[in-house]
């Protein structure tokens, strides 16, 4: 804050604000980002899952077979579940946002902004459907 | 349709309290009213008391920012029609100190936007009267950054800052940027130890919402991810190829 003594000499009682803890919950904005944040969760879950399953390809069938026979467990198949919709949102929002990092040029011209999420999208199905024909 | 429109005004008189008072006033219904011209009634025609900021009633000073309903605007860029029927509320901008009622102080603001070094820096002698000619592409890499009137609103939309009082926040950074990605610049690497330091850019977690209220299409929210990309490919290029840093 400015501590200019001078100027704060007129207005010496400046009112000060502060943020409730809930600040979030006030507007769907906000609470769209912290669940943005939130969902990061599942995309850290899902990167590891996706290594374990690689590893255990790595380590033959039968190693296969065990883990994916675990993921047949309800449990398991309700927690992925909410994984797999944390995740989407995530990703959505996510790619939504990519105009605001990357600049995408032809030559000279600016790609629009919903090309760039378009391609951010063809790029996620593409790496995706990969993955899935090799499991 | 009620002739008059119900106005509450978020005070605050430091010489009488120490917290703020709600006070509510009736202003007749006009079409074509901004809100401005509806505070700048109560000032005239109902309580003189009223103290606010503005000055040329046409979006470009951006001195007349304030909370209407909750959100930051340019009062005198929204019209009293745009939010009825029911009640408006005005209070400061948030995530600053308040002065006296609608006055916040912005002494923070003015130092972080001095701290980027909002100019053209050269490293050498190109003489001033020299012209330096720019084509529509090379202005183009920059003037959405450069259209900022300083209003503060991103400010206020911004819960990183209202949380967080040390971020450099949205419009020091766009702004930075603006001459960083000017190529008539040469400060960039200058500028980046303010810009990029953990006060900087990587205190933005991307809420978006400084770009949404932006009166002016700035876009400081792409400014700053725009520079974060930029300087993790540096990094990443000073790491792997050292031998480029010397
Ligand atoms: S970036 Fe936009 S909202 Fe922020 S100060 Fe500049 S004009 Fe105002
Ligand atoms: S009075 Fe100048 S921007 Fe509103």
């Amino acid at each position: 804050m400015s501590i200019n003594p001078d100027y704060s000499k007129y207005h010496p009682k400046w009112f000060r604000r502060s943020m409730p803890i809930f600040w979030w919950t006030r507007k769907w904005v906000h609470m769209k980002f912290i669940l943005r944040e939130l969902t990061s969760v599942a995309v850290a879950y899902s990167a590891i899952l996706l290594l374990l399953i690689v590893r255990a390809l790595n380590q033959g069938s039968e190693h296969y077979s065990e883990v994916t026979a675990m993921f047949k467990s309800p449990v398991i198949l309700i927690l992925h579940t909410v994984m797999f919709l944390f995740l989407i949102f995530h990703s959505v929002s996510w790619f939504s946002l990519a105009p605001k990092a990357i600049v995408l040029r032809i030559g000279k011209k600016r790609i629009p902004d919903q090309a760039t999420i378009g391609l951010n999208f063809l790029a996620w199905f593409v790496v995706s459907s990969v993955i899935v024909w090799f499991i | 349709m009620s002739s008059n429109v119900t106005i509450e005004v978020l005070r605050y008189l430091p010489e009488n309290d120490s917290e703020q008072v709600v006070q509510s006033y009736e202003v007749p219904r006009t079409k074509d009213w901004v809100i401005l011209d509806a505070i700048n009634y109560i000032k005239d025609e109902l309580d003189g008391t009223l103290s606010y900021r503005w000055s040329c009633r046409m979006g470009v000073c951006g001195s007349c920012g304030m909370m209407v309903n909750g959100e930051p605007v340019l009062t005198c860029a929204k019209f009293v029609e745009s939010y009825l029927p029911g009640t408006i509320r005005i209070e400061p901008l948030e995530n600053f100190p308040v002065i006296r009622d609608l006055v916040i102080e912005m002494g923070d603001f003015m130092e972080k936007l001095e701290s980027v070094k909002p100019w053209i820096i050269r490293d050498d002698d190109y003489p001033e009267e020299k012209e330096f000619i720019q084509t529509p592409f090379e202005l183009s890499e920059y003037k959405k950054f450069s259209m900022c009137i300083n209003c503060m609103l991103c400010y206020s939309a911004c819960p990183v800052y209202g949380l967080e009082p040390g971020f450099t926040g949205p419009a020091a950074i766009a702004l930075g940027q603006r001459y960083n990605l000017d190529n008539r610049d040469m400060g960039n690497a200058e500028r980046n130890e303010v810009l990029t330091q953990e006060e900087g850019i990587w205190q933005c977690t991307l809420v978006g919402e400084c770009s949404a209220v932006c009166p002016k299409d700035v876009d400081p929210a792409a400014a700053i991810q725009r520079l974060k990309l930029t300087t993790t490919v540096n990094w990443f290029k000073s790491f792997l190829m050292p031998w480029k840093n010397r």
